[in-house]
């Protein structure tokens, strides 16, 4: 029972791989002999996915063209349920709100609906920033790992001690860090309200991140070091290469795919980032993310959260979709698969 | 290692030997002083921390850079439920929730990884496509659904209500390291197996689980340890009942209204962070494989 939706499948992606002619018939035959078994181990595991992302993913969507019924926070007057097109979505998107008369306004300032705009730039501020440090940053310390020196297992191990951390304790630690009366303030001789203030509780956010998330860069990227033969940097050297040149011509061009991929997997978790600044500013001082405003307007109503919730997996996607179709993301083997899926 | 590099610099430039030890030792010298920089930069937070939780409420702010004024009292006052805290409770819900999702996942990710890296069938890449898909969903578009489902089946403040959401991503993450852990092994035995008279399930259960016990055990540290880290889920469905200790440490409050009770609660957070760290440190090796699984290939 559970193969059939599965053979399904089958079928439609079956296209892309048959018709490379290069595949030896023994191979098909195999292949085909192999499906059955295949499916029933791969069964639990697709039904599971469905039930905890397919289903309550498809009831978002089906949630986000629906109204809130109850009380409109911002007006005032009831609104009953019902069917409501693009509503909730003209709501964020185009920041429309009803006011007291039913006609449609802009979303008064202080509302969750004006929030909208900043809360994406604000997110993506924090990934372009946090990315970018975090790539230079874990390319330094990558570099400086793949070398051979002794001591280097202590190094590798700490590295390994901020990305064990759970994030909340991280957030927690440098809530007190960036405490008023904290040791950064004491250590710089400052006196910045850091998690209180506009610019500072995005850049303490930011340095929490960078603190935490920069090890997992570094090892991503010291796998895709490690794989570069060792002979082509000696005959560089042979040639006389100097070690600038050896970075940009070699090593950059070599690492590339590895670093791509770390890259887009730092990206995705960043566009997704709610536990820093949930806990250090709880979203005040322009840290709010597209996160904390879904999770701030669950208890405004359901619907409305479920389109944002909806436009942030969107937007998730289409980063996603822009970084394996134009910048050639295709280390992961499974990463040029999904393009396959699609074509 | 290092004598190999010497003699490759000085085979290099042979009339300059001297020279060529002496940019040697130099660039050994910037490695050095590159990896202290590291090392102090990722320790010294998680340093700060643990001398925090071990100093006396008086002297949160102290900036000695050493253990002083040492007190257990944080420690004691971070298992206190005097002040609403239950963060005990949350320890075990923690290690209930964490351990339920990385078994359910395991149990259930194995074979399924087991098909991806070994067997051919006509659906491998879209199944593929969908786990690393699945892998990169955001957690924040399942809370609303969720939320709102669970208040309906009343589940708000049961432990079904946190694996569940947790299943969908460390699902997919366990069979994606999987997978790349089974590429990797000597799969030759199991044909060796097959021809003796094996089963194709015999040879599975009998050749090669054991086999890929190391790679399913870093799965599963790997696994645990992204369900115990969850926060974003597990603060909008969980209740003082069931809240992990991410939740815990997160809302907790100290004896005073709006003063942050910092030294109980990096006693807390050091309790949380010790067990990991000790994993971490005693399976280094195999994390930093199973963290870099699938990233080059």
């Amino acid at each position: 029972m559970s193969s059939e939706p599965q053979s399904g499948a089958v079928a439609e992606a079956d296209q892309p791989r048959s018709t490379k002619g290069h595949r030896r018939g023994r191979r098909v035959a195999k292949a085909s002999s192999q499906g059955k078994w295949a499916s029933m181990l791969v069964a639990p595991s697709l039904i599971l996915l469905a039930i905890v992302i397919v289903y309550p993913v498809t009831n978002a969507v089906i949630m986000s063209f629906q109204k809130d019924a109850g009380l409109n926070n911002a007006t005032g007057t009831f609104v009953s349920g019902g069917f409501a097109g693009l509503e909730n979505y003209k709501h964020w998107l185009l920041q429309q709100c009803t006011d007291l008369n039913g006609a449609t306004v802009p979303c008064p300032p202080g509302t969750l609906g004006a929030q909208f705009w900043s809360a994406m730039s604000t997110t993506f501020f924090f990934t372009v920033v946090t990315v970018v440090l975090e790539t230079a940053l874990g390319f330094g310390m990558a570099v400086i790992m793949s070398r051979a020196f002794r001591g280097r297992s202590l190094l590798r191990a700490s590295v390994l001690v901020p990305w064990a951390i759970p994030t909340a304790v991280t957030a927690k630690l440098f809530f007190f860090i960036f405490a008023f009366e904290g040791i950064a303030n004491k250590l710089f001789g400052t006196s910045i309200l850091w998690t209180g203030s506009d610019g500072p509780a995005r850049w303490a956010i930011i340095i929490a991140d960078v603190w935490k998330t920069t090890p997992f860069m570094a090892l991503l990227i010291l796998a895709g070091l490690q794989i570069i033969p060792e002979d082509v940097y000696e005959a560089a050297r042979v040639d006389g290469v100097t070690a600038w040149q050896r970075l940009i011509h070699i090593t950059l061009p070599l690492v590339r795919p590895a670093l791509m991929v770390a890259i887009l997997f730092r990206t995705l978790d960043a566009l997704r980032m709610y536990d820093l600044p949930a806990i250090m500013t709880g979203g005040s001082n322009n840290t709010t993310t597209l996160s904390i405003l879904v999770v701030d307007q669950i208890r405004e109503g359901f619907n409305s959260a479920a389109a944002l919730s909806t436009i942030t997996f969107v937007t998730i996607f289409l980063v996603a979709f822009i970084f394996v179709r134009f910048l050639g993301v295709n280390a992961v083997e499974t990463t040029t698969a999904i393009k396959k899926g699609k074509a | 290692m290092s004598a190999a590099t010497a003699t490759r610099a000085a085979t290099a430039e042979p009339p300059v030997k001297s020279r060529s030890r002496n940019r040697h030792r130099g660039a050994l010298a910037r490695t050095y002083l590159g990896a202290a920089v590291i090392v102090l930069w990722c320790l010294l937070p998680a340093y700060w921390m643990v001398v925090t939780s071990f100093r006396q409420v008086g002297y949160t702010f102290d900036t000695t850079p050493w253990f002083t004024r040492i007190t257990l009292d944080n420690y004691a006052t971070a298992f206190s439920t005097n002040l609403g805290n239950h963060f005990g409770h949350a320890l075990v819900n923690s290690l209930i929730i964490a351990t339920c999702t990385t078994v359910v996942a395991l149990l259930v990710g194995v074979s399924a990884a087991y098909a991806l890296a070994r067997l051919n069938f006509r659906a491998k890449f879209l199944v593929l496509g969908f786990i690393l898909a699945a892998s990169m969903f955001p957690g924040v578009a399942l809370v609303t659904p969720l939320f709102q489902l669970f208040t309906n089946l009343n589940w708000i403040g049961t432990y079904q209500a946190l694996i569940i959401p947790d299943i969908s991503f460390v699902l997919p993450l366990s069979i994606y390291i999987l997978v790349s852990f089974f590429r990797e092994m000597p799969w030759e035995l199991e044909e060796s197996a097959r021809i003796d008279g094996c089963t194709k399930s015999q040879a599975f259960r009998k050749i090669i689980m054991p086999l890929a016990a190391p790679g399913i055990f870093t799965t599963a540290i790997l696994a645990f340890i992204a369900s115990w880290n969850e926060f974003l889920i597990a603060s909008q469905l969980s209740n003082d009942a069931t809240q992990p200790v991410t939740v815990a440490i997160a809302s907790f409050t100290g004896s005073q209204p709006h003063q942050e009770p910092y030294t109980a609660v990096m006693a807390a957070g050091t309790i949380v962070t010790i067990p990991l760290v000790i994993m971490v440190l005693l399976f280094q090796r195999q994390i930093v494989a199973g963290l870099t699984a699938g990233a080059v290939k």
